[in-house]
């Protein structure tokens, strides 16, 4: 069976996209920054209004900007962006058509919908009751009828990626296993399946209620598969963003993953144990048994967090190790030293990568450990800790991913290379702070989602100490800083697509040349072959384990130092 | 480039490990468990756990059951709106009602004692947060929480609502004491 379409072969990357799918992928990916871009904008009165000093927005605008912010960013955003890496990884990196392009733009069409109907909701007013909705607060009916059908769009979108890869199979397009990239992406579409449907089944029967049709919808079951729809996703991001750190290490430096084992189980764990995060939420909750919790937050025993221990490791050893071939072998370090660190979809990666270990993975954990929840849970030490996952982690490696695609897929010269050069340094440290400062405060016990943290004209206020107020502050400054930083993101991104110089397509036929096998190298060919492979990544290991385990009991102490509780 | 290449071999799981891998993976499964026993652990010799005793109840049954200890413990009232300070003994149970935009009663604890704390919510999801001690229960509606709590130090606490709950979800503070 043929169909007619065309390969375009990037004389840039030497990457081939099949027409159709280098369309679809451009076009979300597109949509996805213009989500980013209205995220960014709110995001302004968001932290405008959470700095004390500036105190911006009204109590009602603010709730409603900070619902849209959630919503724009976390769902839309992000969710536009990993459909067009999903696209990538079976199209473009198996060289194989993309299955049912039509059904394909009927999910990106769904999606539109949805995205804009559920924002429409969103700012008429009525439906500031965040993302998470919790029943039995209501929003308006198209508030959940357009995330249904956004879960749709996106569910269909998955089936077009499965489908993509039994086509590449039945058409012989590459040969052995799919690549690990690939298989990453597969593990993201297989966790996105299984979101989707929770979020289908906890969100029809929430749209029916909105519309009177049923009349009770159990608060504790709402949250409890509400998490499963809201944790799990973070799961599609985290396997999405790791694939993208292979993508980037292969891309960057040639490297080759360490092991192939050891990082496809590990992914492997992910698809096994990632489902069980919904408990996360529900630590402070009543009604749900200490077992249950026990076992759900650690991920069945923590292997999940095994699994991205192992990723953190593999990702930097591979460049580790292809740096050294290439003759960069002076003491432990001067691998890291020689990277290219001006390139921006290296820095990009690397910061992401660091941040995401360190700020986001240690202070997850720690959160998500039964009885140390209650020391953090819905303070503002927990926006804290997902924007150091899914702003640094995710978003940071999208944007790095970005500057790769523009040449070899929208086929224009970056404008203000010097700009983009300098973005991710500026937009990951200022939120490294940013995350920092916000988890400070939540120590301190801050509420988040709160208008007025002074509590002004209620007799009960409560006084805050001042460090609280000082660490509010800085959120405010070190977020402005992101926020610029996001700012050229964008307009280095869309300026480029407007003004940027055409680069040549490339050669264009109407086959595939089927993908070739990697070649053998010296890594790994028995145990301990290539010796201690990576000595610098491993001390860089043990660093963090260090931060970790120090972290972890500190907080340890300071719970057992509170009043009793059983 | 190999990462987005198939594997030179096939059986991807029958590759073997590098040494950094296989020391690493080792050491992180150590620690892995370590965390899980540690929250095991915790249930057995630590003070701080979060009790599961759950009840189905309705605003109705436990407006009623709060009503009546504040009707017998109350020792006075606070602020213009004459909030009840209620100061039931060691040991028993005490209420506290969430519902738009306020907690209530106050209650007034002794330090050293233990209680029975009862949580729910007449309407929406609220938070119970104690400041500054800084802990953090869900209130649901629908379910009437038990919790188990020993003050360890007196002195003037805030409850601070850190669940999302409306429009006066930032004026929602109560206030308990310890002595
Ligand atoms: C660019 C700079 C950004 C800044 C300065 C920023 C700032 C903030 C602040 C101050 C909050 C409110 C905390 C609260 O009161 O509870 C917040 C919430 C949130 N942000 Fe961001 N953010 C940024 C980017 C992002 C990105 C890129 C994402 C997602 C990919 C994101 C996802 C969220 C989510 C999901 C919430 C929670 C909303 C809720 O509580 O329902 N943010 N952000
Ligand atoms: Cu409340
Ligand atoms: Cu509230």
């Amino acid at each position: 069976m043929s169909i007619a379409t065309t390969y375009r072969t990037c004389p840039r990357s030497g990457l081939q996209f099949e027409s159709q799918a280098e369309w679809l992928i451009k076009a979300n990916a597109f949509v996805a920054v213009v989500w980013l871009l209205i995220g960014g904008l709110l995001a302004i009165g968001v932290v405008l209004t959470r700095w004390p000093a500036v105190h911006w927005l009204e109590a009602q605008t603010f709730y409603m900007a900070l619902t849209a912010h959630g919503l724009d960013m976390l769902i839309f955003w992000i969710i536009f962006f990993e459909i067009a890496v999903l696209y990538f990884c079976a199209s473009t990196l198996l060289r194989c058509r993309i299955a049912t392009p039509r059904i394909a733009w009927l999910a990106f069409a769904l999606m539109i919908i949805g995205s804009v109907v559920n924002n429409i909701a969103v700012f008429r007013g009525a439906s500031s009751v965040m993302m998470t909705s919790y029943v039995p607060m209501m929003a308006e009916p198209n508030f959940y009828l357009g995330l249904i059908l956004f879960a749709v769009g996106a569910l269909i979108a998955c089936f077009v990626f499965f489908g993509t890869l039994v086509v590449a199979k039945n058409e012989k397009t590459y040969e052995g296993s799919v690549p690990l990239v690939t298989f990453g992406a597969i593990t993201a579409a297989i966790i996105a399946v299984f979101t989707l449907v929770s979020g289908a089944i906890i969100l029809i029967p929430t749209w029916l209620k909105s519309l009177g049709v049923i009349d009770q919808v159990d608060p504790l079951a709402y949250r409890t598969i509400w998490w499963a729809l809201g944790h799990s996703s973070q799961q599609i991001n985290v396997a999405a963003h790791i694939s993208v750190w292979y993508l980037v290490a292969a891309i960057a430096f040639g490297a080759k993953p360490m092991s192939e084992r050891v990082s496809r189980t590990a992914f492997l764990l992910y698809i096994l144990f990632l489902q069980l995060a919904s408990a996360h939420h529900l630590l402070a909750d009543p009604g749900l048994s200490t077992g249950w919790k026990v076992l759900n937050t650690s991920y069945f025993m923590y292997f999940a967090v095994l699994a991205s221990m192992l990723h953190g490791l593999t990702i930097p050893g591979a460049m580790e190790v292809a740096q050294r071939q290439k003759g960069y072998t002076k003491g432990l370090f001067e691998w890291l030293r020689k990277a290219p660190w001006g390139n921006p979809t290296f820095s990009g990666v690397f910061i992401a990568i660091i941040g995401f270990g360190f700020l986001g993975g240690i202070s997850g954990v720690m959160m998500g450990t039964e009885q140390l929840n209650m020391i953090i849970h819905n303070t503002i030490y927990v926006p804290g800790h997902f924007h150091a996952t899914v702003v640094i982690g995710t978003t940071l490696t999208f944007m790095a991913l970005t500057y790769y695609l523009i040449p070899v897929l929208f086929r224009r010269e970056m404008i203000a290379p010097q700009l983009a050069k300098w973005q991710p340094y500026l937009f990951g440290f200022s939120m490294y702070f940013f995350t920092l400062v916000m988890m400070g405060a939540g120590t301190l016990g801050v509420s988040r989602r709160h208008w007025d943290m002074a509590f002004q004209g209620n007799a009960l206020a409560y006084e805050w100490p001042g460090a609280a107020y000082l660490m509010m502050g800085l959120v405010g400054i070190s977020g402005l800083a992101a926020i610029a930083g996001g700012a050229i993101y964008i307009y280095v991104t869309v300026g480029s697509l407007l003004w940027g110089r055409r680069l040549e397509r490339g050669e264009t036929s109407p086959k595939f040349t089927p993908v070739p096998r990697a070649a053998p190298t010296l890594v790994a060919q028995t145990y301990g072959s290539a010796g201690f492979a990576a000595p610098g990544t491993f001390v860089l290991a043990m660093v963090f384990l260090v931060a970790f385990v120090l972290y972890y009991f500190i907080n340890w102490k300071y719970l057992s130092t509170v009043w009793g509780l059983s | 480039m190999s990462a987005i290449l198939p594997p030179t071999e096939r059986l991807w799981y029958k590759h073997p490990i590098d040494r950094v891998e296989g020391t690493w993976i080792a050491i992180a499964l150590t620690w892995c468990l370590i965390m899980f026993f540690m929250m095991i652990g915790w249930h057995i010799w630590g003070k701080q756990n979060l009790s599961t005793e759950t009840y189905r109840t309705t605003p109705e049954q436990f407006t009623t059951k709060a009503q009546a200890v504040v009707d017998k413990w109350t020792v006075r009232t606070e602020t213009d709106q004459n909030i009840p300070v209620v100061a039931p003994p060691p040991g028993s149970d005490v209420y506290l009602v969430a519902r738009l935009w306020s907690f209530w009663p106050i209650l007034e604890l002794e330090k050293d004692k233990t209680y029975r704390l009862h949580l729910t919510s007449l309407d929406y999801n609220h938070g119970f947060s104690l400041q500054p001690v800084n802990i953090n229960i869900q209130i649901v509606p629908g379910f009437e929480h038990v919790v188990t709590v020993t003050p360890n130090q007196s002195g003037t606490y805030s409850i601070v609502c850190n669940e999302y709950c409306g429009i006066g979800h930032h004026q929602m503070v109560g206030r308990l004491y310890v002595k």
